[in-house]
């Protein structure tokens, strides 16, 4: 065990957990943003940069300080460990930049992108970014291409996170995309222009943190705040068949993983559970989908706002009527 | 003249071949320590010579070599970093062609002292020409025992590759390398695991610069303390030096660490003072990423003192005064040079360089890039310097591999001391373009 002290807040966590992990562990408040990085992706993360801290003493045994930021994604703990995240200067600069970078190129079409509303580059430019743009270059652009009949790639859109190459690898039969060119040359690509076909390559789309890849069934269908997502399941031979149905009004829309509190998918489903079944006689219902209160998915009011608890209801004044008011 | 380990020999005819290389003192590295030294006494000795990692990061080889895991059953390996690439770097390309037995005896003698049965030079792609040489010397070493099974009748194997790259800076990076060895796309890999631990196909493994396993051989003829002698302090040992620019005798020099730099650049032994008798302006000293002085401050110390050619010479006053030895890529730069234009050819290389992997550096050199040309076109303004002082002190320190550090500090240094220069540029636009047009006609 390790005990690990993350802006002054202190837990003790298995040997070999990563900063992260640890973060996640004590709550949402100490958690670094994360872009690349996916719990159930093994060797996700690292790239972004976005979840840099400020190692202030390395451990009990070697209390030095780490000389660099580092990845906390990617850097395990060791007993009597400080970390500064939201609470060093440092990092919140280092993060300011790294928002900068990944915008510098980013087209910033939320309008019309459908990955707005659950777009992990919108919140995190909205926590860490800065308010307006200093560069007044062309911005890099590509044309869109088809990858596979149901899988949209708007290139142009991407932060390189690697997390679609670690779902080809780790949880389709084989990879036939991956990153070409070099530097901001970089680009997703299938190898001439092959397409992604196999049971699995939907979860491309689940976990893009950005509308980089998009379900070709749902493109333009509807914005994801006025639709309701619901937990449903069914059996599936391939796949868990846990996924959170889409509703608007009675038409199913989308059907993708279920997501957890960090926005990451909980369990992976196959290609059938997501583009094929897409009425609601398919699937045993389970219920409205929880949906953290912070997000612009909950504007339709799935989870009741919980009442502050110092809340009392005395200390509000009864409104009085004057009786002489009615007539 | 300063005492020469590596180019002792470098000018005998035929030196190149077994024959004339073994007459010279050629393979008496392998025969002592397979017939006479256990591998721990080697690292022990290269321990003792206080040798440094000559690739550019100056870390002591023999601790490196002592990080080295050694489980049972697994294989380790060694790899030659020969994927030099630094603008400003071409040491390691005068030793392979000049001396390749040189580096092939490093290469078994410092295999068997990491217990090492297969060992790799990793050559990069525009060294083609370079690979024949090495592949004839490493042929001859099989051929008269050196390589192969049962070395010497010592009963160590060992077999030695040539494995060309596709023509990458990144690839350089130790563990780009390993990945490109492995025949994948040469991105660095995020550390920990370092090699030492988990390196080529997962095994143990180091990596060392070319310079470095040659300079094996003469610690393991002379012995470790011997070798500490030479050079000063914790700069230990004779350095190969790439002198570039303008000065009188560019070419590749093996210096003994501690000569000061004015000898280095205006002695006739070395570099012959500046080209044409202009001004010295600046000096890069070790390699394109490292910071960039300007005259005053790569002759003399703070103090006063002369600097001097070592690892804590050139880094002392840190970033702000001092730069780094680095790989020993040494450009001089006279009066008429523009440290704008300069800088601009830097981050453009930087830009191209980029692997892409972590977004600093892939947005940031592009960024920084982009900037420079616009001021170089007339068009800058004196925002735009600070933002290019924001950009690289954002990068900095902030990316997988140190290639974000390498782009980040010229830009930072050339500001730091020249951002006259730059405003220069920004507020007068039209005379600096007529100067440099001007200029290239009288130069043509």
């Amino acid at each position: 065990m390790a005990k690990v002290t993350i802006d002054g807040r202190s837990i003790e966590v298995p040997d070999g957990t990563t900063i992260l992990q640890a973060a996640r562990m004590i709550g949402p408040e100490v958690a670094p943003p994360t872009m690349c990085y996916h719990s159930k992706l093994k060797t996700s993360g690292g790239y972004c940069r976005t979840c840099l801290v400020e190692v202030t003493k390395g451990s009990e045994k070697d209390p030095r300080p780490m000389p660099k930021l580092v990845a906390s994604c990617r850097t395990t703990v060791m007993d009597g460990m400080e970390v500064g995240n939201q609470t060093s200067p440092k990092v919140i600069e280092a993060r300011k930049g790294v928002v900068e970078f990944l915008l510098l190129n980013h087209p910033l079409d939320c309008p019309i992108c459908d990955q707005a509303g659950e777009c992990h580059l919108q919140d995190l430019s909205y926590e860490h970014g800065s308010s307006k743009t200093r560069t007044d270059f062309e911005r890099r652009t590509f044309e869109k291409i088809d990858i596979g009949d149901k899988i949209q790639l708007h290139m142009t859109r991407c932060i390189l996170c690697y997390r679609c190459v670690k779902v080809a690898d780790q949880i389709t039969d084989g990879r036939v995309h991956g990153v070409l060119n070099r530097g901001d040359h970089s680009e997703i690509s299938t190898y001439i222009e092959q397409a992604v076909d196999n049971d699995f390559s939907g979860n491309m789309i689940d976990v893009c943190p950005v509308g980089a890849l998009t379900d070709k069934t749902f493109r333009f269908k509807s914005r994801v705040w006025f639709t309701k997502p619901v937990t449903a399941h069914r059996d599936c031979e391939k796949c868990s068949g846990k996924v959170n149905l889409w509703y608007k009004g009675e038409e199913v829309l989308r059907v993708t993983g279920r997501k957890d509190q960090w926005g990451e998918v909980e369990e992976f489903i196959c290609n059938t559970c997501r583009f094929d079944k897409k009425n609601t006689s398919d699937w045993t219902l389970e219920g409205p989908a929880h949906i953290s209160n912070q997000s612009v998915i909950s504007a339709n009011h799935y989870e009741v706002f919980k009442k502050p608890t110092e809340f009392k209801l005395n200390d509000i004044k009864p409104l009085k009527i004057e009786e002489g008011s009615k007539s | 003249m300063g005492k020469k380990l590596l180019l002792e020999h470098d000018h005998v005819p035929g030196i190149q071949g077994y024959e004339v290389y073994r007459q010279h003192g050629g393979y008496q590295s392998v025969e002592k320590a397979v017939k006479t030294m256990s591998p721990e006494a080697i690292v022990e000795e290269v321990k003792k010579s206080g040798l440094r990692g000559r690739g550019g990061a100056g870390f002591p080889t023999g601790m490196k070599w002592s990080f080295l895991a050694k489980p049972e059953g697994v294989a380790r390996y060694l790899v030659c970093n020969a994927d030099e690439s630094e603008p400003g770097t071409f040491k390691d390309r005068y030793l392979m062609s000049r001396i390749p037995h040189l580096l092939v005896e490093g290469m078994i003698t410092s295999s068997f002292a990491l217990g090492v049965n297969t060992a790799f030079i990793y050559i990069r792609g525009e060294y083609y020409y370079i690979v024949r040489i090495l592949e004839n010397a490493i042929a001859e070493a099989y051929a008269n025992g050196f390589l192969g099974k049962n070395i010497l009748g010592s009963g160590y194997n060992l077999d030695l590759h040539v494995q060309v790259g596709a023509g990458a800076y990144i690839c350089g990076e130790e563990t780009a390398l390993l990945e490109s060895l492995e025949g994948k796309r040469g991105n660095p890999r995020i550390k920990p695991p370092f090699p030492a631990i988990a390196g080529l196909y997962g095994c143990p493994t180091v990596v060392n610069n070319v310079e470095t396993i040659a300079a094996v051989v003469p610690i393991v003829n002379q012995g470790g303390d011997a070798y500490a002698q030479i050079g000063i302090g914790k700069s230990a040992g004779t350095k190969l030096i790439s002198a570039s620019g303008h000065i009188n005798k560019p070419g590749v020099y093996e210096i003994e660490m501690g000569i000061t730099v004015e000898d280095f650049i205006y002695s006739d032994e070395y570099c012959g003072g500046i080209k044409n008798g202009k001004k010295l302006k600046a000096v890069v000293a070790g390699g394109s990423s490292v910071p960039i002085l300007p005259a005053d401050k790569i002759l003399t110390l703070a103090n006063g003192e002369k600097r001097l050619m070592s690892y804590e010479s050139l880094s002392d006053g840190g970033f702000g005064g001092g730069t780094m030895l680095g790989s020993g890529g040494f450009i001089v730069m006279d009066e008429t040079t523009s440290i704008v234009e300069n800088l601009f050819t830097f981050a453009r290389f930087y830009h191209h360089e980029s692997c892409g992997q972590c977004s600093p550096c892939r947005e940031g050199t592009a960024w920084m890039e982009k900037i420079l040309h616009k001021i170089m076109d007339g068009h800058g303004t004196l925002a735009d310097i600070d933002l290019l002082w924001e950009i690289q002190a954002k990068i900095e320190g902030n990316t997988i591999c140190p290639l974000g550090d390498a782009a980040a500090w010229p830009v930072a240094s050339a500001i730091r001391h020249f951002r006259s220069e730059f405003e220069e540029y920004v507020s007068n636009p039209k005379s600096v373009k007529v100067v440099r047009h001007y200029d290239a006609m009288q130069n043509a």
